[in-house]
């Protein structure tokens, strides 16, 4: 299975393409709109701000590989963190920012507890501890999982968003991408 | 709230691990990336680098150990001293440091907190305070600043700081227990979490820390034993502190 983590300037392409050598992956990073359509697995991570993020996207021509590979193929392909945000119709970040709309809904600051939220909580069902830093949370009738009430996991089509850092959560972590990792 | 963190904190100097008395006499303790992976594995849930030499000669040694760390670590882990730039903090989360940790050039230039968060997000920029009677002291506590420790907090935080990692230079080292008046102060200031540090000697410092910040850090109570760090999530367990479970 060959995985194409893209780097876009917004993200830590480097420690997801870290994550998933240490399973074996065949993984690279790009920004390459090719190798993105080509891969068997892709991967959109991301940290930073939602608006230069989406600039990154287009500047590269990653926008609109990525919307053909989930929407018109039908390929699998993970957004982690800021990557799930991107994956939304909009975000409330940066005073408005019109995302990929690979999932319904949209991305909105958190109002509860310590902002930026940061740390390892539990996701249900399961109860699996995974590291969480973030500041911004989906609204998505596409939740599959949660954390504290948050969106934790969202699914719709061949897209997975997910809004914990699997690359940084150890041994958890490391389940989830073998999941990500394994043909269906 | 997530659950409580504990974060052990090693000092690196010219790529390797060092240990020292009043930053005199520097002694070689180890390999930063097998200590870094050791503690990982007994259960901690971040790990912080602090470069204690911070010299220019040093930067490049200390975006390589970044490189090697990443390369082995599944756990974020937070780089400091010595970071004066966009372009430091840059190169070290290029190299795979997920947070860094900034203080004294944040103090000489506070807008530089803005720009960092602008660049990395707010997720990734920590600022360091070192305090001692509430008030701040810059230049690894060398510099009186005569600023109120809860107030350069609050500031740090509108300036796009995501965390604080808040050391008493009062209870640092004296393994006779956090400063609890001192960081809750600041914990009520701020609305960003909070990591308390100096102090450790046992589980009951650390719980109460933890009543007060949402993450500790731990330094001489590990005195570099990965071992003592299983031990003590384990007495912290039995003092109903809720952890992660690692396995």
């Amino acid at each position: 299975m060959r995985v194409a983590v893209c780097e876009y300037g917004a993200g830590n392409a480097r420690s997801v393409v870290l994550a998933c050598e240490r399973l074996g992956a065949d993984v690279s990073a790009t920004s390459d709109p090719e190798m993105v359509a080509r891969a068997d697995l892709a991967v959109l991570p991301g940290v930073g701000s939602a608006r230069s993020a989406m600039q990154g996207l287009a500047a590269r021509g990653l926008d609109d590989a990525l919307r053909d590979r989930v929407v018109a193929v039908g390929k699998p392909t993970l957004g982690i963190c800021l990557g799930l945000h991107l994956a939304l119709e909009s975000s409330a970040e940066d005073g408005g920012v019109r995302g990929l709309a690979l999932l319904p809904g949209r991305a909105v600051r958190l109002s509860r507890g310590r902002v930026p939220r940061i740390g390892w909580a539990p996701v249900d069902p399961g109860g699996e501890e995974l590291y969480f830093a973030h500041s911004y949370s989906a609204e998505t009738p596409a939740a599959t999982a949660t954390s504290e009430g948050l969106v934790a996991v969202a699914e719709s089509g061949s897209f997975v968003g997910v809004q914990f850092h699997p690359e940084k959560s150890g041994r958890a972590g490391a389940r989830f991408l073998e999941r990500c990792l394994s043909p269906a | 709230m997530p659950l409580p963190r504990l974060i052990p904190c090693l000092d690196v100097a010219a790529g390797r691990v060092v240990k020292g008395i009043r930053f005199q006499g520097l002694r070689d303790v180890g390999n930063p990336v097998s200590l870094g992976e050791a503690y990982s594995d007994a259960g901690a849930d971040e790990l912080v680098f602090l470069d204690v030499a911070a010299t220019v000669e040093g930067r490049d040694t200390l975006v390589g150990l970044v490189r090697r760390v990443a390369e082995r670590l599944a756990i974020p882990f937070t780089v400091g001293g010595g970071i004066r730039t966009v372009a430091d903090a840059d190169a070290l989360l290029e190299a795979g440091a997920d947070k860094v940790s900034v203080n004294s050039a944040a103090l000489a230039r506070p807008d530089l907190l803005t720009a960092l968060a602008g660049r990395l997000g707010s997720q990734a920029v920590v600022l360091a305070i070192d305090a001692t009677a509430g008030k701040v002291r810059s230049h690894a506590g060398g510099v009186a600043t005569g600023r109120k420790a809860a107030e350069w907090a609050r500031e740090g935080e509108e300036r796009g700081a995501g965390e604080l990692l808040l050391t008493s230079i009062d209870t640092d080292g004296t393994r006779d227990g956090y400063d609890l008046e001192l960081t809750g102060e600041v914990a009520q200031a701020v609305s960003v979490p909070v990591i308390a540090s100096g102090g450790a000697g046992s589980a009951d410092h650390v719980a109460a820390a933890l009543e007060v910040a949402q993450a500790a850090l731990l330094a001489s109570i590990l005195h570099e034993n990965p071992a003592r760090l299983v031990t003590l999530r384990d007495e912290l367990r039995v003092l109903g502190v809720p952890l992660r479970d690692a396995a």
